[in-house]
């Protein structure tokens, strides 16, 4: 389900050049307590430098430990990004000046990462049938800085310091530059995403920084027989997959223009180093920080390092279940979806996708389903801002009424109606059972009426009522029979409409 | 018998018996500091009131009849290195004059839990880095046995004090002989326990992979006491060992029959002086006499062991030492133009040259395209002296040697030439970069009267082999029972 219009650049714009670009991503990870110390993980702004102590204050004397659960969280990731998986693999210190850095130093995997060669499958709106594959370089665990905060109102106050994020186990994954289009890029992200929330490794959210990007792009210009390499762009800290989007757009053109004003290639300058300006729409030059910096990798003395064994991979590999793009394509097979339904019920969440199947375990019906669940559930949900394990009514019941529907005994409208007022009676009478279906449907005279001794009748007086109507359909006027079948079910709630049409024209023509 | 002449065992028992109480004691070496530490300089700190308080505590305990721990009462002093929550720590360095850290390094608590008395914070080299304490940014400290001379160092406050009498306990760090030279130049007993024995939570880094906390005391037995009772796998340590800490008193008195003792050619070498080597052979000949038998071994990588350690450590040290930069605590400049700025001003006051010297030696060791050149190739001649030392360990038992070339030189000998002061190092630094236990013991005196220790050496987790053979030498000399004459 791709509505996006800048689904269109998912091919080059043009025939001058193609865009390449490689994404690294930071995913925290969602562990009760930091990567080195007990200290809580989690995000609040609100009371800065609560979640804190020696260790990850970095006081002097105090030592890290490795936090087992997040290694584990971080080879599941990796294991259902097919990587590799290290026997061997090792802390080292990433050395660098800067105030929220408290020890001037990052505990990170430099030369052994824990995971390495992977890859993801991203399929693209407008090639349902072609999902490409980006791969994944590797995979490493390290811990997250603290937060700067500058003063902005431009009074010059003292920059602040925030260190509760200071070692929050942080996953760093780092693609091939595989992906050929800003929306390719973003397709690549909302999969991994996706992936990242089915596995509950991490929560993704990307207002709260818990998942972060950078791209390197460059453009492949073909020159004749040669395809020229424009100098490769860091482009930093991305914060939305939108951003993401447009700030690639964006860097192409740039590049494309300072390539025909320059003509400056790969290897003529230092790697550049951008940053993204959400609000005017553009990339714009960092200082050189970066670049010069050489971070005297060398092994963390305080860290052991850590082996991976085969039955620890096996066992963390029956944990990872059935992953999104897997489970899409079972729910197209097995429940007869197309894509765009199936799509939509994965990427609602593991929860939702288990809901929909508990449904159709009771009414049989997979697109009917996924109809209602796409609708008039994610309506619900919508309005009352709620997760589909808060949602009123159980599998069961909405189960049974898909049922009743599936089996023609009540009609979609009718169905709406008793769903509706399920949900309405959500907060006086309680969790719904399969029963109030049947009883709403005879409460409200719902069922629908095939019975053509009752609905005859009915006709008989409709007909007698319209003469203009009938004078018109007999002389070949067919839409005249519509507003005959509505009022007809005025009169029966719940009268087939179907037997009524066919009634109708019966006893006109006849 | 003087309460500041005695050993830990001998005060105890004063204290068990009654004729002595903690506060006796404790009031004992407070005296003896307030009288003598203006000459010797042992002491950055002496935390008077929090002393005597606490042996208040452990005489009312023991009057009670309460359990009390394997060190109640006995007072103890603390390289300035260790964190303490209720006394400064400051590693002898501007940088963290005015630091209190809000947590106890695990030898502390335990300490605390053996109720021993902590009288203070001792002097040493700023951040441990050096030989004599001259690098220490508070004081210098002076040699008890001759106020010219220097203590030794790093832990030389430790040594100096317990060889002045201030205390019969006391605790130091050893990334390079630190313990085992100050305990030579000082006439005590100087352990390095096994990498990994010691917890180095709350210990400030040096060099990680090398410091190890361990005893200094009057006597064997008190250091196999002390060393009971800061030994232990700590969780908050990932390099500290699961392995059962042993009795290392229990078996003290019983003789190790034919002990094996290595000799490493090697250490009797040009540049080692006489009075020295003198001493080292008299003290194997006591051992030889006992029953021990001698064996000629080889360490054929030692003579690279100085190079490999100033590589490794300063490698360390520059990242140990980067936090430092004065944004969350620790020295800033009053005035500086920018966040650069800030750091190279506050670092530039408030580090030490030896200091500065390591940081920087360090500093370009792990620089890109420097790296494999010298820090890898320094991992790898650790890795051999380590092969050298467990090659050797199949043949014997220990390996014996001097701890330093000489004993204690002249304060400022040295102060221009620090190559020079880094080659002392020589026999010490191999035990660090191996990670196994070491001990220096009084073994005699040169005709100045200097002490002058011996080094034992064993393989991991086998010091109670080095206490008991310490405690075998101790038997048959009287070294240790000399106390040094401080002038009134």
């Amino acid at each position: 389900m791709n509505r996006d219009p800048a689904a269109s650049s998912n091919q080059p714009a043009n025939d001058e050049w193609t865009i390449v670009i490689g994404l690294e991503v930071h995913v925290q990870l969602l562990t009760n307590s930091k990567l080195f110390c007990g200290c809580v993980n989690r995000f609040n702004p609100d009371q800065p430098n609560e979640q804190t102590c020696p260790v990850c204050l970095g006081l002097p004397g105090a030592l890290p430990v490795m936090n087992r659960k997040a290694f584990q969280l971080s080879l599941k990731t990796a294991l259902a990004l097919d990587c590799q998986i290290a026997e061997f693999t090792k802390w080292d210190r990433k050395q660098y000046y800067y105030p929220d850095l408290p020890k001037a130093y990052q505990i990170s995997q430099y030369d052994l990462p824990f995971s390495h060669d992977g890859f993801l499958d991203v399929e693209l709106g407008d090639q349902p049938d072609q999902a490409q594959r980006i791969r994944i370089i590797r995979a490493h665990l390290e811990e997250d800085a603290g937060k700067n905060i500058h003063d902005e109102s431009g009074r010059g106050r003292d920059s602040q310091i925030d260190l509760n994020r200071c070692g929050t186990p942080l996953l760093e994954i780092v693609s091939h530059p595989d992906i050929r289009s800003a929306a390719q890029a973003r397709k690549y992200l909302e999969e991994l995403k996706l992936l990242l929330t089915y596995l509950g490794v991490s929560d993704c959210n990307m207002q709260e920084g818990s998942l972060r990007c950078d791209a390197n792009v460059n453009l492949h210009i073909p020159r004749g027989d040669e395809v020229v390499e424009t100098p490769i762009v860091e482009i930093k800290n991305l914060n939305s997959f939108r951003g993401v989007e447009l700030a690639l757009e964006y860097e192409a053109q740039r590049q494309w223009r300072e390539w025909q004003s320059t003509e400056r290639r790969l290897g003529d300058v230092a790697k550049v180093t951008r940053g993204w300006d959400a609000e005017r729409g553009v990339t714009f030059a960092q200082r050189g920080k970066e670049e010069a910096s050489d971070y005297r990798y060398f092994p963390d003395p305080d860290l052991v390092p850590v082996t991976v064994s085969a039955e620890q991979i096996a066992d963390i590999s029956d944990t990872l279940g059935e992953r999104p793009a897997a489970r899409r394509r079972r729910l197209m097979s097995e429940f007869e979806l197309n894509r765009d339904s199936a799509r939509v019920i994965i990427d609602q969440g593991a929860e939702f996708a288990g809901y929909f199947e508990d449904v159709c375990g009771v009414c049989g019906a997979g697109p009917l389903t996924a109809n209602w669940l796409t609708q008039d559930v994610l309506r619900v949900l919508h309005e009352t801002k709620a997760r589909i394990t808060d949602f009123p009514l159980s599998a069961d019941v909405l189960g049974e009424l898909l049922t009743r529907i599936a089996e023609g005994q009540i009609t979609t409208n009718s169905a709406r109606e008793v769903f509706n007022s399920l949900i309405d009676a959500r907060q006086q009478s309680g969790p719904a059972s399969p029963e109030d279906i049947g009883r709403l449907i005879q409460e409200r005279g719902l069922a629908i009426v095939s019975d053509q001794a009752t609905i005859q009748p009915v006709i008989d007086a409709i007909l007698a009522e319209n003469p203009q109507a009938v004078s018109d359909f007999q002389n070949g006027k067919q839409g005249a029979v519509g507003p005959l079948i509505g009022k007809a079910m005025q009169h029966i709630k719940g009268a087939d409409p179907k037997t009524v049409r066919q009634m109708l024209i019966d006893a006109m023509t006849g | 018998m003087s309460l500041t002449a005695a050993n830990a065992g001998q005060l105890l028992s004063l204290m068990e018996c009654g004729d002595a109480s903690a506060v006796d004691v404790t009031q004992a070496c407070l005296d003896r500091i307030a009288a003598h530490d203006d000459q010797i300089g042992a002491f950055i700190h002496v935390d008077a009131a929090h002393a005597l308080a606490q042996a208040e505590r452990v005489d009312a305990r023991r009057t009670a009849g309460a359990s009390l721990g394997s060190l109640a009462g006995l007072p103890v002093a603390v390289k300035d290195i260790l964190c303490t929550h209720d006394q400064p720590t400051t590693c002898a360095s501007r940088m963290l004059r005015d630091f209190h850290p809000p947590y106890d390094a695990d030898t502390i608590s335990r300490l605390r839990a053996a109720d021993a008395v902590i009288l203070g914070k001792t002097n040493l080299d700023e951040f441990a880095m050096g030989s004599s304490v001259e690098n220490s940014a508070m004081q210098p400290t002076r040699n008890p046995w001759d106020i010219t001379r220097t203590p030794g160092g790093s832990s030389g406050g430790s040594a100096a004090a317990v060889a002045a009498g201030m205390c019969p306990l006391a605790v130091g760090t050893d990334t390079g002989g630190s313990i085992r030279q100050p305990a030579s130049f000082c006439g005590v007993v100087g352990l390095k326990p096994t990498y990994g024995r010691v917890s180095r939570y709350g210990l400030i880094a040096y060099a990680s992979s090398l410091d190890q906390t361990g005893p200094l005391a009057n006597d064997v037995r008190g250091a196999a006491r002390l060393l009971q009772a800061i030994a232990g796998h700590d969780p908050r340590d990932a390099t500290s060992v699961q392995v059962d800490v042993p009795d290392y008193t229990a078996r003290l008195e019983t003789p190790i029959a034919d002990l094996r003792i290595g000799i490493p050619r090697e250490y009797f070498s040009e540049g080692l002086s006489d009075d020295v080597a003198e001493c080292v052979r008299e003290a194997i000949d006591v051992l030889r006499s006992l029953g021990a038998q001698t064996v000629d071994i080889s360490l054929p990588h030692l003579r690279y062991s100085v190079a490999a350690y100033y590589l490794i450590a300063p490698s360390e040290a520059s990242s140990n030492l980067a936090r430092y930069d004065g944004v969350h605590y620790g020295f800033r400049a009053d005035t500086f133009d920018d966040m650069i700025d800030m750091y190279c001003t506050g670092r530039g006051a408030a580090l030490g040259a030896e200091v500065k010297r390591r940081i920087m030696l360090g500093t370009y060791a792990l620089s890109a395209g420097y790296y494999d050149a010298y820090y890898l190739k320094a991992l790898r001649v650790r890795r051999l002296i380590r092969q050298d030392f467990d090659r050797a360990f199949e043949a014997v038992d220990v390996i014996a040697g001097p701890v330093a070339p000489t004993a204690a030189f002249k304060l400022g000998q040295f102060v221009d030439d620090p190559l020079s002061m880094y080659l002392t190092d020589i026999y010490t630094i191999g035990a660090n970069l191996a990670g196994i236990p070491g001990v220096s013991l009084p073994a005699g005196v040169t005709t100045d009267g200097l002490p002058v220790g011996l080094q034992l050496l064993a393989t991991p987790f086998a010091e109670e082999t080095l206490l008991r053979a310490g405690r075998m030498l101790e038997r048959e000399t009287t070294w240790h029972t000399r106390r040094a004459t401080l002038e009134s």
